[in-house]
């Protein structure tokens, strides 16, 4: 497909995110006491509901330097993938962020 | 033949106050249901007799005495007034609390809670008006009923939309296209970043536009649209119909053309209603609640039902969306009102306040939470507010703010995808979106030339103009 149509939900319309403004939203995940996760992905349609995951949620996560190494790591290790993170909420019982942060190099 | 009357039973017309519907000292169970009415006696007419009769009229009174009341536990099944108190700064004006006991109402009903609580009563003599402003409803009873058929978490996970409101639009002209064309701006507006797009209320199958026509043609528009954007979509397929068969009928075509459909759920009826989300429960359909009708009920301040009533219904018996005010669009809305009304139908436990015009607290017993929708007179220059507002658990619906775009409906549905995640990546900052939201929008428009010529075809809309009918009352009287 025309790779211009593609998207990717949120935050798919804006600019790719630079390494500032990725750390400012994982710091609004920690501040809000989400859980948060990252999974990758060479199919990020929309209809590819399980995404591999990258190690477990990252319960233990407590500063942004945390969660951003790991992604860097994922990134490292799948360099043909789409990474995703995910903010999990045990209340509502599931995602309330999910964005797209690293398209394949 | 024995005289049934003899010295056994006082024929003829008492004063409701006396016959057990003013009830002062009734403290209210766990299991009633209360209700907050507004009333407005006739001149001649005592407040705490006019609220007995609301009590009486309401449960189980009739204009006069009769012998078999004499067979019943009336001190149960009367409706009990146990509150009055004047509404300030609206000489004439009480309101008073009602509790009714759980058996007045079947099972999973709201046909027969509105017959009751909102049936003859409205009509009655020795009122100059009356208005329903609030319902307490039990746990007991709202266990009783299914509520949405997926809720708000339900369907993010199924459409994969995470971290933001929903964005949507109504296709406009509202009638007169054909299957078609309407089906060309559906995909328009869907490719160009929108998540859904809407039949408008009073879009059926008329016949320029047939319903199975529109249907084949709109889910050609979702599955195109899908297929270049890898996002979900769909549209709202309107299965409002002269009579419930072919309402199901309507349905049973449309599950195979979009996850959503779309009722006007106040024109069908609260049985129809009813039915329509019981099949979209087992059928796993998405139900979007249009209010049509609803300002004919809820917008005088005095008399008939208040908006919250109707939305509380809505969530009893079960839609996935339904509208309310935007507050900054060209519809009416009380900004507190509507926040109130947010939290009615996304919250699990909602306590009274009386500033928000809610006057009981609200357990849901965990029934799913609705989205609340947005929409009328709403563009890009609204969306910091709206984002404030409603938060995430929200749909964002911009008709015109998206088809009236100069480049058309794809350039429309990216001005306002652009801004949108603007404000939301704004928000995960940490910027004051009430205080920045001109500066968050104007960087956004940097990259985004459809964004640029919507901000600036809009720029001058204003809909603040005209001060709302239906308002809150101050909580100090006026000086």
């Amino acid at each position: 497909m025309n790779g211009q149509t593609r998207r990717f939900e949120t935050f798919s319309f804006l600019p790719p995110l630079t390494e500032e403004e990725i750390a400012a939203q994982v710091r609004h995940i920690l501040d809000r006491g989400l859980i948060p996760a990252i999974e990758y992905t060479t199919d990020p349609r929309s209809r590819n509901v399980f995404w591999s995951m990258w190690k477990l949620p990252l319960f233990d996560s407590r500063t942004v330097e945390d969660v951003v190494s790991e992604v860097e790591a994922c990134a490292e290790d799948h360099p043909d993938s789409y990474v995703k993170l995910v903010g999990y909420d045990r209340r509502k019982q599931g995602q309330v962020v999910a964005f797209v942060m690293r398209r394949p190099r | 033949m024995p005289d049934l009357a003899d010295g056994l039973f006082e024929a003829g017309v008492r004063k409701y106050m006396e016959m057990g519907y003013w009830r002062p000292d009734y403290a209210p169970r766990d299991t009633d249901i209360l209700a907050a009415f507004r009333v407005t006696p006739q001149e001649d007419v005592l407040p705490e007799e006019a609220a007995a009769a609301v009590a009486a009229e309401s449960s189980t009174g009739t204009w006069t005495v009769v012998w078999t009341d004499r067979l019943v536990d009336l001190e149960r099944y009367q409706g009990k007034c146990y509150r009055l108190e004047p509404v300030p700064g609206q000489p004439g004006q009480h309101i008073a609390f009602v509790a009714y006991d759980l058996d007045l109402f079947e099972e999973g009903s709201v046909a027969n809670m509105a017959s009751s609580i909102i049936g003859n009563v409205f009509g009655f003599k020795a009122l100059k008006a009356l208005r329903l402003e609030d319902l307490r409803i039990p746990v007991a009873y709202l266990k009783t009923f299914q509520g949405p058929p997926h809720g708000i978490q339900v369907e993010r996970d199924r459409l994969n939309k995470h971290g933001r409101p929903i964005l949507g639009a109504t296709i406009k002209p509202k009638l007169g296209m054909s299957a078609r064309n309407y089906g060309r701006a559906v995909y328009e507006c869907l490719r160009g970043g929108l998540d859904f797009t809407k039949d408008d209320e009073n879009i059926n199958s008329q016949p320029f536009l047939r319903w199975r026509d529109r249907f084949s043609f709109v889910a050609e528009a979702i599955r195109k649209a899908e297929d270049e954007t890898g996002e979900r979509k769909g549209h709202y397929l309107n299965v409002t119909a002269p009579d419930v068969e072919q309402m199901l009928e309507r349905a049973e075509y449309a599950r195979q053309c979009s996850p959503i459909i779309m009722v006007d759920y106040l024109v069908v009826g609260w049985p129809a209603f009813q039915t329509l989300s019981r099949w979209c429960r087992r059928n796993g359909v998405l139900l979007h609640c249009h209010r049509a009708t609803h300002a004919v009920i809820d917008r005088q301040r005095n008399h008939g039902v208040h908006w919250r009533v109707l939305a509380k219904w809505c969530r009893m018996v079960g839609g996935d969306h339904v509208h309310n005010g935007t507050v900054v669009g060209k519809l009416e809305g009380d900004r507190a009102a509507t926040i109130g009304v947010n939290d009615l139908l996304r919250e699990d436990f909602v306590p009274e306040d009386r500033s928000g015009g809610i006057y009981f607290d609200q357990p849901w017993a965990s029934l799913a939470g609705m989205f609340p929708v947005a929409s009328g007179g709403i563009h890009v220059w609204h969306m910091p507010e709206l984002v404030a507002i409603f938060g995430d658990d929200a749909v964002l619906q911009f008709g015109g703010g998206t088809l009236g775009h100069p480049w058309g409906n794809a350039a429309g549905a990216t001005a306002n995808r652009v801004a949108l995640e603007a404000v939301i990546k704004a928000r995960g900052e940490g910027r004051d979106l009430a205080a920045e939201g001109q500066d968050i929008l104007r960087r956004a428009a940097g990259h985004s030339p459809e964004l640029r010529s919507a901000m600036e075809l809009w720029g001058d809309v204003r809909f603040d103009g005209f001060e709302a009918v239906d308002t809150l009352d101050r909580m100090e009287p006026a000086t």
